[in-house]
Protein backbone atom coordinates (compact mmCIF):
# COMPACT_ATOMS: atom_id res chain seq x y z
CA UNK A 1 0.00 0.00 0.00
CA UNK A 2 0.98 3.49 -0.99
CA UNK A 3 2.21 5.78 2.19
CA UNK A 4 -0.18 8.56 0.52
CA UNK A 5 -3.31 6.08 1.43
CA UNK A 6 -2.55 4.59 5.24
CA UNK A 7 -4.78 6.38 7.84
CA UNK A 8 -3.70 5.95 11.03
CA UNK A 9 -6.65 4.64 13.56
CA UNK A 10 -8.15 6.37 16.68
CA UNK A 11 -5.76 4.87 19.13
CA UNK A 12 -3.04 5.22 16.54
CA UNK A 13 -3.81 9.16 16.20
CA UNK A 14 -3.43 9.44 19.53
CA UNK A 15 0.02 7.46 20.02
CA UNK A 16 1.46 9.52 17.07
CA UNK A 17 0.63 12.68 18.54
CA UNK A 18 2.01 11.74 21.80
CA UNK A 19 4.75 10.63 20.76
CA UNK A 20 7.18 13.83 19.87
CA UNK A 21 5.98 15.12 23.38
CA UNK A 22 7.13 11.84 24.82
CA UNK A 23 10.29 12.25 22.93
CA UNK A 24 10.50 15.67 24.51
CA UNK A 25 10.42 14.80 27.46
CA UNK A 26 13.16 11.97 27.28
CA UNK A 27 15.68 13.84 25.42
CA UNK A 28 15.03 16.65 28.29
CA UNK A 29 15.50 14.15 31.16
CA UNK A 30 18.65 12.89 29.29
CA UNK A 31 20.11 15.96 29.32
CA UNK A 32 19.11 16.95 32.59
CA UNK A 33 20.29 13.46 34.31
CA UNK A 34 23.44 14.07 31.79
CA UNK A 35 24.64 17.42 33.12
CA UNK A 36 23.69 17.40 36.35
CA UNK A 37 25.58 13.70 37.18
CA UNK A 38 28.65 15.72 36.09
CA UNK A 39 27.89 19.26 38.21
CA UNK A 40 25.52 18.90 40.66
CA UNK A 41 25.05 22.89 40.63
CA UNK A 42 23.98 23.22 37.36
CA UNK A 43 21.23 25.55 36.62
CA UNK A 44 20.88 25.19 32.61
CA UNK A 45 18.63 21.77 32.47
CA UNK A 46 17.44 21.24 36.39
CA UNK A 47 15.54 18.15 36.99
CA UNK A 48 12.33 17.96 37.73
CA UNK A 49 12.08 17.59 41.10
CA UNK A 50 14.01 21.44 41.39
CA UNK A 51 11.08 22.79 38.89
CA UNK A 52 8.67 20.93 40.95
CA UNK A 53 10.00 22.67 44.07
CA UNK A 54 9.86 26.01 42.49
CA UNK A 55 6.29 25.62 40.93
CA UNK A 56 5.17 25.49 44.89
CA UNK A 57 7.15 28.30 45.67
CA UNK A 58 5.59 30.25 43.09
CA UNK A 59 2.39 28.94 42.77
CA UNK A 60 0.88 27.83 45.84
CA UNK A 61 3.68 29.86 48.67
CA UNK A 62 2.80 33.18 49.55
CA UNK A 63 5.37 35.62 48.33
CA UNK A 64 7.56 36.73 51.38
CA UNK A 65 7.29 40.58 50.64
CA UNK A 66 3.92 40.98 49.21
CA UNK A 67 2.06 37.97 50.29
CA UNK A 68 0.97 37.34 46.96
CA UNK A 69 0.95 33.91 45.01
CA UNK A 70 3.11 35.43 42.31
CA UNK A 71 2.42 33.13 39.57
CA UNK A 72 -1.57 33.86 39.67
CA UNK A 73 -0.90 37.43 40.09
CA UNK A 74 1.65 37.49 37.01
CA UNK A 75 -0.92 35.45 35.27
CA UNK A 76 -3.81 37.85 35.83
CA UNK A 77 -1.85 40.69 35.36
CA UNK A 78 -0.88 39.35 31.73
CA UNK A 79 -3.96 38.14 30.36
CA UNK A 80 -5.88 41.26 31.44
CA UNK A 81 -3.35 43.28 29.19
CA UNK A 82 -3.88 40.13 26.35
CA UNK A 83 -6.83 40.09 26.37
CA UNK A 84 -8.01 44.18 26.74
CA UNK A 85 -5.35 44.19 23.41
CA UNK A 86 -7.10 41.47 21.95
CA UNK A 87 -10.20 43.07 22.35
CA UNK A 88 -10.03 46.35 21.65
CA UNK A 89 -7.68 44.98 18.10
CA UNK A 90 -10.89 42.80 17.27
CA UNK A 91 -13.36 45.87 17.39
CA UNK A 92 -10.93 47.57 15.33
CA UNK A 93 -10.76 45.08 12.95
CA UNK A 94 -14.19 44.56 12.42
CA UNK A 95 -15.18 48.27 12.01
CA UNK A 96 -12.61 48.82 9.59
CA UNK A 97 -12.06 45.71 8.20
CA UNK A 98 -16.38 45.51 7.67
CA UNK A 99 -15.71 49.39 6.07
CA UNK A 100 -12.71 48.46 3.88
CA UNK A 101 -14.72 45.23 3.08
CA UNK A 102 -18.25 46.34 2.19
CA UNK A 103 -17.76 50.33 0.86
CA UNK A 104 -15.62 50.72 -2.55
CA UNK A 105 -15.26 54.38 -1.44
CA UNK A 106 -13.65 53.35 2.07
CA UNK A 107 -11.65 50.81 0.35
CA UNK A 108 -10.48 53.29 -1.93
CA UNK A 109 -9.22 55.45 1.10
CA UNK A 110 -8.22 53.05 4.01
CA UNK A 111 -6.75 50.01 1.70
CA UNK A 112 -3.27 51.64 1.17
CA UNK A 113 -3.40 53.11 4.64
CA UNK A 114 -3.95 50.13 6.07
CA UNK A 115 -2.02 48.21 4.07
CA UNK A 116 1.06 51.00 5.04
CA UNK A 117 0.26 50.29 8.75
CA UNK A 118 0.34 46.70 9.10
CA UNK A 119 3.75 47.02 7.71
CA UNK A 120 5.23 49.21 10.25
CA UNK A 121 6.80 47.00 12.72
CA UNK A 122 5.19 46.98 16.16
CA UNK A 123 8.40 46.55 18.10
CA UNK A 124 10.60 49.57 16.54
CA UNK A 125 7.63 51.97 18.24
CA UNK A 126 7.86 50.27 21.77
CA UNK A 127 9.99 53.37 22.63
CA UNK A 128 7.69 55.80 21.09
CA UNK A 129 4.96 54.35 23.07
CA UNK A 130 6.50 54.17 26.37
CA UNK A 131 7.67 57.99 26.44
CA UNK A 132 4.22 59.42 24.89
CA UNK A 133 1.94 56.62 26.69
CA UNK A 134 3.89 55.83 29.82
CA UNK A 135 5.37 52.80 31.78
CA UNK A 136 1.88 51.44 32.39
CA UNK A 137 -0.68 49.16 30.95
CA UNK A 138 -1.53 51.93 28.55
CA UNK A 139 1.55 51.93 26.79
CA UNK A 140 1.98 47.90 26.66
CA UNK A 141 -1.83 46.92 25.32
CA UNK A 142 -1.11 49.42 22.50
CA UNK A 143 1.38 47.62 21.70
CA UNK A 144 -0.80 44.41 20.83
CA UNK A 145 -3.41 46.47 19.58
CA UNK A 146 -0.58 48.02 17.19
CA UNK A 147 0.72 44.66 16.55
CA UNK A 148 -2.66 42.53 16.03
CA UNK A 149 -4.99 44.88 14.24
CA UNK A 150 -4.29 45.87 11.12
CA UNK A 151 -3.43 42.21 10.35
CA UNK A 152 -6.84 41.14 11.53
CA UNK A 153 -8.29 44.51 9.61
CA UNK A 154 -6.73 43.22 6.42
CA UNK A 155 -7.49 39.68 6.42
CA UNK A 156 -10.94 40.41 7.37
CA UNK A 157 -11.46 42.94 4.38
CA UNK A 158 -10.22 40.40 2.24
CA UNK A 159 -12.97 37.62 3.00
CA UNK A 160 -15.27 40.58 2.70
CA UNK A 161 -14.26 41.24 -0.83
CA UNK A 162 -13.55 37.48 -1.56
CA UNK A 163 -17.48 36.75 -0.83
CA UNK A 164 -19.33 36.71 -4.65
CA UNK A 165 -20.60 39.73 -5.63
CA UNK A 166 -23.74 37.63 -6.51
CA UNK A 167 -24.76 37.40 -2.84
CA UNK A 168 -24.35 41.12 -2.14
CA UNK A 169 -26.37 42.07 -5.72
CA UNK A 170 -28.75 39.06 -4.36
CA UNK A 171 -29.33 40.78 -1.15
CA UNK A 172 -29.69 44.09 -2.94
CA UNK A 173 -32.91 42.28 -4.43
CA UNK A 174 -34.27 41.43 -1.53
CA UNK A 175 -34.48 45.34 -0.21
CA UNK A 176 -31.26 44.79 1.77
CA UNK A 177 -29.25 48.45 2.32
CA UNK A 178 -25.98 49.06 2.27
CA UNK A 179 -26.25 48.81 6.06
CA UNK A 180 -28.61 45.59 5.81
CA UNK A 181 -25.93 44.09 3.58
CA UNK A 182 -22.82 44.65 6.07
CA UNK A 183 -25.10 43.32 9.18
CA UNK A 184 -26.80 40.28 7.73
CA UNK A 185 -24.78 39.05 4.80
CA UNK A 186 -21.39 40.20 5.59
CA UNK A 187 -20.90 40.15 9.07
CA UNK A 188 -22.33 36.75 9.53
CA UNK A 189 -20.08 35.09 7.37
CA UNK A 190 -16.81 36.87 8.16
CA UNK A 191 -16.96 35.73 11.86
CA UNK A 192 -15.73 32.59 11.09
CA UNK A 193 -12.53 33.90 9.82
CA UNK A 194 -11.98 36.49 12.38
CA UNK A 195 -12.00 34.05 14.77
CA UNK A 196 -9.74 31.80 13.14
CA UNK A 197 -7.66 34.81 12.27
CA UNK A 198 -7.63 35.83 16.00
CA UNK A 199 -6.57 32.27 16.97
CA UNK A 200 -3.57 32.43 14.42
CA UNK A 201 -2.55 36.02 16.25
CA UNK A 202 -2.34 34.52 19.56
CA UNK A 203 1.40 34.10 18.90
CA UNK A 204 2.17 37.60 17.94
CA UNK A 205 0.10 39.06 20.80
CA UNK A 206 2.07 36.94 23.12
CA UNK A 207 5.25 37.54 22.02
CA UNK A 208 4.03 41.68 21.59
CA UNK A 209 3.07 41.33 25.40
CA UNK A 210 6.17 39.67 26.78
CA UNK A 211 8.54 42.07 25.07
CA UNK A 212 6.54 44.96 26.88
CA UNK A 213 6.49 43.22 29.83
CA UNK A 214 10.55 42.38 29.38
CA UNK A 215 11.25 46.13 29.61
CA UNK A 216 9.35 47.49 32.08
CA UNK A 217 6.52 46.40 34.22
CA UNK A 218 5.86 45.39 37.98
CA UNK A 219 4.23 41.86 36.93
CA UNK A 220 3.33 39.61 34.31
CA UNK A 221 4.44 36.42 33.30
CA UNK A 222 7.12 38.05 30.74
CA UNK A 223 8.14 40.30 33.60
CA UNK A 224 9.19 37.43 35.99
CA UNK A 225 10.79 35.04 33.30
CA UNK A 226 13.38 38.48 33.04
CA UNK A 227 13.58 39.24 36.40
CA UNK A 228 14.89 35.74 37.03
CA UNK A 229 16.63 35.41 33.91
CA UNK A 230 19.30 37.41 35.71
CA UNK A 231 19.70 34.77 37.80
CA UNK A 232 19.95 31.81 35.78
CA UNK A 233 16.68 30.64 37.58
CA UNK A 234 15.59 28.13 34.66
CA UNK A 235 13.53 26.61 37.27
CA UNK A 236 11.24 28.77 37.12
CA UNK A 237 11.62 29.81 33.20
CA UNK A 238 11.13 26.38 32.20
CA UNK A 239 7.36 26.01 34.26
CA UNK A 240 6.71 29.82 32.73
CA UNK A 241 7.23 28.84 29.40
CA UNK A 242 5.02 26.28 29.79
CA UNK A 243 2.40 28.00 31.74
CA UNK A 244 2.41 30.18 28.91
CA UNK A 245 2.26 27.73 26.31
CA UNK A 246 -0.41 26.18 27.53
CA UNK A 247 -2.71 28.58 28.22
CA UNK A 248 -2.30 29.81 24.56
CA UNK A 249 -2.75 26.56 23.66
CA UNK A 250 -6.62 26.62 25.93
CA UNK A 251 -7.43 30.71 24.10
CA UNK A 252 -6.93 28.90 20.38
CA UNK A 253 -9.19 25.46 21.50
CA UNK A 254 -11.92 27.46 23.45
CA UNK A 255 -12.30 29.87 20.34
CA UNK A 256 -12.55 27.06 18.08
CA UNK A 257 -15.22 25.88 19.99
CA UNK A 258 -16.68 29.31 20.12
CA UNK A 259 -16.48 29.21 16.46
CA UNK A 260 -17.93 25.55 15.98
CA UNK A 261 -21.05 26.76 18.62
CA UNK A 262 -21.54 30.51 17.11
CA UNK A 263 -21.37 29.18 13.28
CA UNK A 264 -22.49 25.98 12.60
CA UNK A 265 -22.53 26.22 8.71
CA UNK A 266 -19.26 27.01 8.54
CA UNK A 267 -18.18 23.47 9.67
CA UNK A 268 -20.90 21.92 6.88
CA UNK A 269 -19.17 20.58 4.23
CA UNK A 270 -21.01 20.00 0.69
CA UNK B 1 -48.46 43.35 -15.04
CA UNK B 2 -44.62 44.58 -16.51
CA UNK B 3 -43.25 45.35 -19.83
CA UNK B 4 -40.18 46.15 -20.83
CA UNK B 5 -38.42 48.80 -23.58
CA UNK B 6 -35.13 48.72 -24.62
CA UNK B 7 -33.65 51.10 -27.00
CA UNK B 8 -30.52 51.56 -28.76
CA UNK B 9 -28.36 49.86 -25.73
CA UNK B 10 -24.61 49.52 -26.45
CA UNK B 11 -21.95 48.58 -24.00
CA UNK B 12 -18.53 48.80 -24.19
CA UNK B 13 -16.06 47.75 -21.84
CA UNK B 14 -12.89 50.81 -22.69
CA UNK B 15 -12.28 49.82 -26.78
CA UNK B 16 -14.02 46.70 -26.35
CA UNK B 17 -17.73 46.76 -27.54
CA UNK B 18 -19.96 43.75 -26.06
CA UNK B 19 -23.59 45.04 -27.08
CA UNK B 20 -24.22 47.01 -29.71
CA UNK B 21 -27.94 48.18 -30.88
CA UNK B 22 -29.85 46.46 -28.64
CA UNK B 23 -33.62 46.98 -29.38
CA UNK B 24 -36.28 44.85 -27.97
CA UNK B 25 -39.87 45.14 -26.25
CA UNK B 26 -40.63 42.17 -24.13
CA UNK B 27 -44.48 42.12 -23.73
CA UNK B 28 -46.31 41.68 -20.11
CA UNK B 29 -45.57 38.18 -18.45
CA UNK B 30 -43.99 36.94 -21.19
CA UNK B 31 -41.07 34.37 -20.59
CA UNK B 32 -38.02 35.14 -22.79
CA UNK B 33 -35.21 33.03 -23.35
CA UNK B 34 -31.40 34.67 -24.13
CA UNK B 35 -29.58 32.52 -25.94
CA UNK B 36 -26.45 32.39 -28.08
CA UNK B 37 -22.84 31.54 -27.73
CA UNK B 38 -20.48 31.79 -24.99
CA UNK B 39 -19.02 35.45 -24.40
CA UNK B 40 -22.21 37.18 -26.92
CA UNK B 41 -23.18 39.36 -24.31
CA UNK B 42 -26.12 38.11 -23.13
CA UNK B 43 -25.49 37.56 -19.17
CA UNK B 44 -23.99 41.38 -19.54
CA UNK B 45 -27.55 42.38 -21.31
CA UNK B 46 -29.13 40.05 -17.88
CA UNK B 47 -26.87 42.15 -15.63
CA UNK B 48 -27.96 45.57 -17.17
CA UNK B 49 -31.67 44.81 -16.53
CA UNK B 50 -30.71 43.96 -13.31
CA UNK B 51 -29.11 47.05 -12.53
CA UNK B 52 -25.87 45.40 -11.67
CA UNK B 53 -24.07 47.15 -15.14
CA UNK B 54 -25.03 50.51 -16.78
CA UNK B 55 -25.67 50.94 -20.36
CA UNK B 56 -22.89 52.81 -21.74
CA UNK B 57 -26.02 54.59 -24.28
CA UNK B 58 -29.81 53.68 -24.55
CA UNK B 59 -32.16 53.25 -22.05
CA UNK B 60 -33.98 50.70 -20.34
CA UNK B 61 -38.01 51.47 -19.68
CA UNK B 62 -40.25 49.59 -17.41
CA UNK B 63 -43.94 50.13 -17.07
CA UNK B 64 -43.28 53.52 -17.97
CA UNK B 65 -40.32 54.30 -15.82
CA UNK B 66 -36.36 54.54 -16.69
CA UNK B 67 -35.10 51.71 -14.89
CA UNK B 68 -32.96 52.38 -11.09
CA UNK B 69 -29.30 52.37 -11.91
CA UNK B 70 -28.92 49.66 -9.01
CA UNK B 71 -30.78 46.09 -8.52
CA UNK B 72 -34.12 46.63 -6.30
CA UNK B 73 -36.81 44.29 -5.13
CA UNK B 74 -38.67 44.83 -8.30
CA UNK B 75 -36.26 42.54 -9.86
CA UNK B 76 -35.73 39.30 -8.26
CA UNK B 77 -32.16 37.27 -9.46
CA UNK B 78 -31.60 33.56 -9.36
CA UNK B 79 -28.17 33.01 -10.87
CA UNK B 80 -26.44 29.31 -11.54
CA UNK B 81 -24.09 29.85 -8.04
CA UNK B 82 -24.08 31.41 -4.87
CA UNK B 83 -27.84 32.16 -5.37
CA UNK B 84 -28.69 31.68 -1.42
CA UNK B 85 -26.76 32.61 1.86
CA UNK B 86 -24.08 29.55 3.11
CA UNK B 87 -24.90 31.00 6.48
CA UNK B 88 -28.61 30.91 6.81
CA UNK B 89 -31.21 28.02 6.89
CA UNK B 90 -33.10 27.31 4.18
CA UNK B 91 -36.21 28.80 6.27
CA UNK B 92 -34.02 32.40 7.45
CA UNK B 93 -32.91 32.00 3.45
CA UNK B 94 -36.76 32.66 2.19
CA UNK B 95 -37.67 35.10 5.17
CA UNK B 96 -34.56 37.12 4.61
CA UNK B 97 -36.03 39.58 2.20
CA UNK B 98 -39.21 40.26 4.03
CA UNK B 99 -37.52 40.85 6.94
CA UNK B 100 -34.83 43.44 5.20
CA UNK B 101 -37.92 45.01 3.83
CA UNK B 102 -39.58 45.24 7.47
CA UNK B 103 -36.49 46.03 9.46
CA UNK B 104 -34.40 48.66 8.09
CA UNK B 105 -32.35 48.55 11.28
CA UNK B 106 -32.05 45.65 12.62
CA UNK B 107 -33.07 43.44 9.73
CA UNK B 108 -35.15 40.74 11.71
CA UNK B 109 -38.30 40.52 12.72
CA UNK B 110 -39.63 39.25 16.38
CA UNK B 111 -42.71 38.02 18.05
CA UNK B 112 -45.87 37.77 16.16
CA UNK B 113 -44.54 39.66 12.79
CA UNK B 114 -41.91 36.77 12.39
CA UNK B 115 -44.53 33.91 13.03
CA UNK B 116 -46.43 34.90 10.42
CA UNK B 117 -43.50 35.21 8.16
CA UNK B 118 -42.74 32.42 9.23
CA UNK B 119 -45.49 30.08 8.14
CA UNK B 120 -45.39 31.96 4.49
CA UNK B 121 -41.79 31.07 4.02
CA UNK B 122 -42.69 27.62 4.99
CA UNK B 123 -45.65 27.45 2.72
CA UNK B 124 -43.21 28.37 -0.25
CA UNK B 125 -40.82 26.27 0.98
CA UNK B 126 -43.57 23.19 0.47
CA UNK B 127 -44.75 25.25 -3.13
CA UNK B 128 -41.18 24.22 -4.46
CA UNK B 129 -41.03 20.94 -3.13
CA UNK B 130 -38.73 21.50 -0.02
CA UNK B 131 -41.27 20.63 2.59
CA UNK B 132 -38.98 19.19 5.59
CA UNK B 133 -35.80 20.82 4.49
CA UNK B 134 -36.35 24.05 6.51
CA UNK B 135 -33.92 23.59 8.94
CA UNK B 136 -30.93 22.35 6.14
CA UNK B 137 -28.40 24.83 5.59
CA UNK B 138 -27.47 25.33 2.04
CA UNK B 139 -24.74 22.98 2.08
CA UNK B 140 -26.64 20.57 2.95
CA UNK B 141 -28.89 20.79 0.04
CA UNK B 142 -28.44 19.09 -3.43
CA UNK B 143 -27.93 21.76 -6.49
CA UNK B 144 -31.42 21.36 -7.66
CA UNK B 145 -32.52 21.78 -4.10
CA UNK B 146 -30.38 24.97 -3.74
CA UNK B 147 -32.16 25.93 -7.23
CA UNK B 148 -35.31 25.72 -5.86
CA UNK B 149 -34.90 27.51 -2.49
CA UNK B 150 -33.16 30.07 -4.19
CA UNK B 151 -36.47 30.76 -6.52
CA UNK B 152 -38.21 30.31 -3.10
CA UNK B 153 -36.35 33.17 -1.20
CA UNK B 154 -36.49 35.67 -4.68
CA UNK B 155 -40.71 34.31 -4.81
CA UNK B 156 -40.80 36.03 -1.28
CA UNK B 157 -40.40 39.72 -2.58
CA UNK B 158 -43.33 39.04 -5.43
CA UNK B 159 -40.69 40.42 -8.35
CA UNK B 160 -42.28 41.95 -11.23
CA UNK B 161 -39.53 40.67 -13.63
CA UNK B 162 -37.97 37.57 -12.57
CA UNK B 163 -34.06 37.52 -13.75
CA UNK B 164 -32.09 33.62 -14.40
CA UNK B 165 -28.73 33.41 -15.38
CA UNK B 166 -28.35 29.94 -16.26
CA UNK B 167 -30.13 29.66 -13.37
CA UNK B 168 -30.20 25.27 -13.87
CA UNK B 169 -27.14 25.08 -16.40
CA UNK B 170 -25.38 22.86 -13.19
CA UNK B 171 -28.10 20.24 -12.57
CA UNK B 172 -28.58 16.82 -14.04
CA UNK B 173 -31.17 15.92 -17.02
CA UNK B 174 -33.14 13.94 -14.63
CA UNK B 175 -33.38 17.10 -11.98
CA UNK B 176 -33.44 19.60 -14.55
CA UNK B 177 -36.44 18.00 -16.34
CA UNK B 178 -37.95 18.61 -12.77
CA UNK B 179 -36.98 21.87 -11.89
CA UNK B 180 -38.48 23.16 -15.30
CA UNK B 181 -41.95 21.75 -14.71
CA UNK B 182 -41.43 23.97 -10.99
CA UNK B 183 -40.59 26.76 -12.73
CA UNK B 184 -43.12 26.37 -15.65
CA UNK B 185 -45.82 26.30 -12.77
CA UNK B 186 -44.40 29.34 -10.76
CA UNK B 187 -44.35 31.70 -13.98
CA UNK B 188 -47.84 30.35 -14.41
CA UNK B 189 -49.14 31.26 -10.85
CA UNK B 190 -46.96 34.16 -9.97
CA UNK B 191 -47.60 37.88 -11.76
CA UNK B 192 -44.22 38.26 -12.88
CA UNK B 193 -42.18 38.33 -16.44
CA UNK B 194 -39.21 36.32 -16.95
CA UNK B 195 -36.29 36.73 -18.39
CA UNK B 196 -33.62 33.54 -18.72
CA UNK B 197 -30.09 33.16 -19.68
CA UNK B 198 -29.78 29.72 -20.90
CA UNK B 199 -27.27 27.86 -22.99
CA UNK B 200 -29.89 24.54 -23.49
CA UNK B 201 -31.78 25.50 -26.77
CA UNK B 202 -34.41 22.67 -25.20
CA UNK B 203 -34.62 24.21 -22.27
CA UNK B 204 -35.21 27.57 -24.14
CA UNK B 205 -38.11 25.80 -26.14
CA UNK B 206 -39.29 24.16 -23.13
CA UNK B 207 -39.80 26.92 -21.59
CA UNK B 208 -39.98 30.35 -22.91
CA UNK B 209 -42.70 31.71 -25.02
CA UNK B 210 -40.44 34.28 -27.02
CA UNK B 211 -36.31 33.24 -27.70
CA UNK B 212 -33.79 36.12 -28.25
CA UNK B 213 -30.78 34.91 -30.10
CA UNK B 214 -27.68 37.33 -29.61
CA UNK B 215 -24.35 36.85 -31.70
CA UNK B 216 -22.09 38.59 -33.36
CA UNK B 217 -22.91 39.71 -37.25
CA UNK B 218 -18.90 40.39 -37.45
CA UNK B 219 -16.96 38.26 -35.74
CA UNK B 220 -13.61 38.07 -38.12
CA UNK B 221 -10.51 38.57 -35.46
CA UNK B 222 -9.68 41.73 -35.99
CA UNK B 223 -13.54 43.05 -36.10
CA UNK B 224 -13.85 41.59 -32.52
CA UNK B 225 -12.90 44.34 -30.59
CA UNK B 226 -15.30 46.94 -32.61
CA UNK B 227 -18.32 45.71 -33.02
CA UNK B 228 -20.15 43.76 -30.64
CA UNK B 229 -22.95 41.56 -30.51
CA UNK B 230 -26.70 42.33 -30.88
CA UNK B 231 -30.12 40.80 -31.29
CA UNK B 232 -29.83 38.16 -34.66
CA UNK B 233 -33.07 35.88 -34.44
CA UNK B 234 -36.56 36.74 -32.47
CA UNK B 235 -38.54 33.79 -32.23
CA UNK B 236 -41.90 32.92 -31.01
CA UNK B 237 -42.78 30.00 -29.59
CA UNK B 238 -45.70 28.54 -31.32
CA UNK B 239 -48.52 27.65 -29.96
CA UNK B 240 -48.08 30.45 -28.17
CA UNK B 241 -47.71 29.91 -24.47
CA UNK B 242 -50.10 32.60 -22.27
CA UNK B 243 -49.20 32.81 -18.48
CA UNK B 244 -51.58 31.19 -16.41
CA UNK B 245 -53.23 28.54 -19.12
CA UNK B 246 -51.77 25.80 -19.40
CA UNK B 247 -51.60 23.91 -23.35
CA UNK B 248 -51.94 20.30 -23.91
CA UNK B 249 -48.24 20.57 -25.11
CA UNK B 250 -46.90 21.85 -22.04
CA UNK B 251 -48.76 19.01 -19.53
CA UNK B 252 -46.53 17.39 -17.11
CA UNK B 253 -46.07 14.53 -18.79
CA UNK B 254 -45.30 11.19 -16.52
CA UNK B 255 -41.94 10.11 -17.36
CA UNK B 256 -42.80 6.11 -18.19
CA UNK B 257 -43.67 7.63 -21.82
CA UNK B 258 -44.03 4.30 -23.46
CA UNK B 259 -47.00 2.91 -21.05
CA UNK B 260 -50.02 4.29 -22.69
CA UNK B 261 -52.21 3.40 -19.40
CA UNK B 262 -49.95 5.66 -17.04
CA UNK B 263 -50.13 9.15 -19.56
CA UNK B 264 -51.97 11.61 -17.56
CA UNK B 265 -52.04 15.24 -17.34
CA UNK B 266 -50.90 15.97 -13.48
CA UNK B 267 -53.24 18.30 -11.81
CA UNK B 268 -52.57 22.02 -13.44
CA UNK B 269 -52.27 24.75 -11.00
CA UNK B 270 -52.26 24.64 -7.41
CA UNK B 271 -53.97 28.07 -6.49
CA UNK B 272 -56.54 29.95 -8.61
CA UNK B 273 -55.20 32.70 -10.97
CA UNK B 274 -56.31 35.31 -13.13
CA UNK B 275 -57.21 34.56 -16.23
CA UNK B 276 -57.43 31.00 -16.10
CA UNK B 277 -59.96 28.75 -18.49
CA UNK B 278 -63.56 28.73 -18.03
Amino acid sequence: MRLINMHPGRGGRVLLAALPFVILGIAYLIGSALRLAENPGDKLLPSLDAMGRMIEVMAFTPDRRTGDYLLWTDTAASLLRLWSGLAIATVIALVLGLLNGVLPVARAMLGPFIAFLSMVPPLALLPVLFIVLGLGEVSKIALIVIGVAPILTRDLALTAIALPREQIVKAETLSASSWLVAWRVVLPQVMPRLIDSLRLQLGPAFLFLIAAEAISAEGGLGYRIFLVRRYLSMDIIFPYVLWITLLAVTMDLCLRLLRRRLYPWAEVRP
Amino acid sequence: MTALTIQGLWKEYGAQVVLENVNLTIAPRAFVALVGPSGCGKTTFLRMLLGQERATRGTIVMDGEPLPSEPGPDRGVVYQRYSVFPHMTALQNVMLGPELRAARLTGRLWGAARRKLADEAVALLAEVGLAGAEAKYPAQLSGGMQQRLALAQTLMMRPKLLLLDEPFGALDPGIRTEIHTLMRRLWHEHAMTVVMVTHDMREAFALATRIIAFDRPRNRPEERERYGATITNDIAIWPPRVAGRQTIYDADIDPVQDDLNRFAITAGTTRPTEGSLP
